[in-house]
């Protein structure tokens, strides 16, 4: 049995294909994917991300215990109302999840992915401290609005809010009301992602749709965030890869040294030894689209592979993201595409900022 | 439910066939199988003046969610193929049926056709792969 949010109905409403998503029913479409990954590169589109899970972290210790379990440093937000994006990892390094941390007035909200809700509350809690308290907050629904008319679009249903809202940097957030409203997101795009309780969330998505903002599934998603150059957990990284390996070395705060987090030791001795993969873009230079799990190559040795592979709607190109062995400077390399080897070129991340390629 | 033509044959591997009045056969991909591919946002047309045999492989097409061989569902060789698609693979999506076509054979032996699915027996493989 598969869970629903409660924008199940909209969704149906709206004309959704409806895929099992790592258990939730969720909408892949509303007709054309391609379309509406356009709509949120040149107007303005939204996104069901509530089966996404909320876990609000209290107590004494909280911000103490934060330091020590997140990869990136939670004291770099001094004053509330700022969030960081942070990797968690394992002892060895590994990533076990990716997350935002938004530190709040009085204690600290966590976002991360639904995929690995059960082991990331398993570890934290398995890792807790004794002054602090883990809440998880399922009755949360969470709408991500997207795309460079976002703001003004939304700006009627956001009403009072409109103006702190627009006033807010990149990862600022606020509460007004029962609305927890930031400006982050997952497609490279401006706009904001709004936490609400499930029981207005279908008066606000509907509200939004009359608003001129479109709705966008699961596949628009993810060809935005590869456009924008942000990874996907259990996609590009997972367990077996640090950060150092995937990207994301400018989220791990390795100072001030006298911090410890979990990882850090393991991280420490990678940073100093070499770093044996990383993960880069890479864009087709013939006609075509990249799929996750082609091999690429270089001067005839396999070198890696994609861990993330599409067809880039704003390029018109076949675009993905590869774990490559880190010694292969070539930015010229070779993919098999189903037995033929093509030109492939590195390209420098994101491949797309702010509806404009690079 | 998908759209299937009474007038077409059509394969199990998701193509259709008509046959033309000139004795050509034109083939394309069924609204089921753009449906259940999504977005076409490349394809891969055959050479022209290539012999195809039966359910060898003549192409490809690909959507956002996956690449899928195109089958020729009667063996001849290979007269016109479809170059707008290129630019415009999309195409598929709108219009399967019409201005969405592959390429077009000349048949080897149109009794192939014959062997071919219809619409009913088609309907049966779509409704299996939909449940």
């Amino acid at each position: 049995m598969t869970e629903r949010t409660p924008l199940y109905a909209e969704h149906l409403a709206c004309g959704a294909k409806m895929v099992d998503f790592h258990g939730w029913d969720m909408p892949l479409h509303y007709g054309s994917q391609v379309e509406e990954h356009h709509v949120v590169r040149r107007a303005a589109g939204m996104f069901d991300v509530s089966h996404m899970t909320v876990v609000d972290v209290d107590g004494s210790d909280a911000g103490g215990w934060l330091r020590w379990l997140l990869a990136n440093d939670v004291a770099k937000l001094d004053t509330p109302g700022r969030a960081l994006y942070s990797a968690m990892l394992n002892d060895d390094g590994g990533i076990l999840d990716d997350l935002i941390v938004y530190r709040r007035d009085v204690g600290w909200r966590l976002v991360v992915n639904s995929a690995t809700r059960e082991t990331d509350l398993a570890w934290m809690t398995s890792h807790l401290r004794e002054d602090v308290v883990l809440i998880e907050r399922p009755e949360l629904a969470m709408i991500a609005v997207q795309g460079p008319a976002a703001l003004e679009r939304a700006a009627s249903w956001l009403g009072e809010a409109a103006e702190a809202v627009v006033a807010l940097k990149p990862f600022g957030f606020l509460q007004h009301g029962d609305r927890f409203i930031a400006r982050t997101g997952y497609t490279g795009e401006d706009g904001f992602e709004v936490i609400l309780p499930g029981e207005a969330a279908a008066a606000a998505w509907q509200a939004l749709l009359a608003a001129g903002i479109a709705p966008a599934g699961l596949g628009a998603r993810d060809t935005l965030r590869l456009e924008a150059g942000l990874n996907l957990y259990g996609q590009d990284m997972d367990e077996t890869a640090t950060p150092l390996e995937s990207n994301l070395a400018w989220t791990v705060a390795f100072k001030p040294p006298e911090r410890d987090f979990i990882g850090r030791t393991a991280l420490t001795r990678q940073r100093d030894q070499g770093v044996p993969r990383r993960l880069v873009g890479v864009q087709l230079q013939t006609r075509g689209v990249l799929r996750r799990g082609q091999q690429l190559s270089y001067d005839g040795r396999v070198i890696g592979e994609l861990t993330s592979g599409a067809f880039s709607p704003t390029l018109g190109a076949g675009i993905g993201f590869a774990r490559i062995a880190a010694d292969v400077d070539a930015e010229q390399l070779e993919v098999d595409m189903r037995g033929k080897a093509l030109p492939v070129s590195r390209v420098k991340l994101p491949f797309v900022r702010r509806g404009e390629s690079r | 439910m998908s759209n299937i033509p009474a007038e077409l044959r059509y394969a199990a591997t998701h193509e259709w066939a008509r046959l033309e009045e000139d004795g050509t056969v034109t083939v394309g991909i069924t609204d089921h199988a753009q449906e259940a591919l999504g977005d076409v946002v490349f394809v891969e047309l055959p050479e022209l003046d290539i012999d195809i045999q039966a359910g060898t492989e003549a192409g490809v097409v690909e959507s956002v969610k996956a690449a899928s061989d195109i089958y020729a569902p009667v063996s001849g060789t290979v007269i016109a193929i479809n170059e707008a698609l290129e630019d415009a693979p999309e195409t598929i999506n709108e219009d399967p049926y019409g201005s969405g076509w592959f390429f077009k054979l000349r048949p080897l032996d149109t009794a192939e056709l014959d062997e071919l699915l219809d619409a009913e027996g088609y309907g049966e493989v779509a409704e299996d792969e939909s449940d």
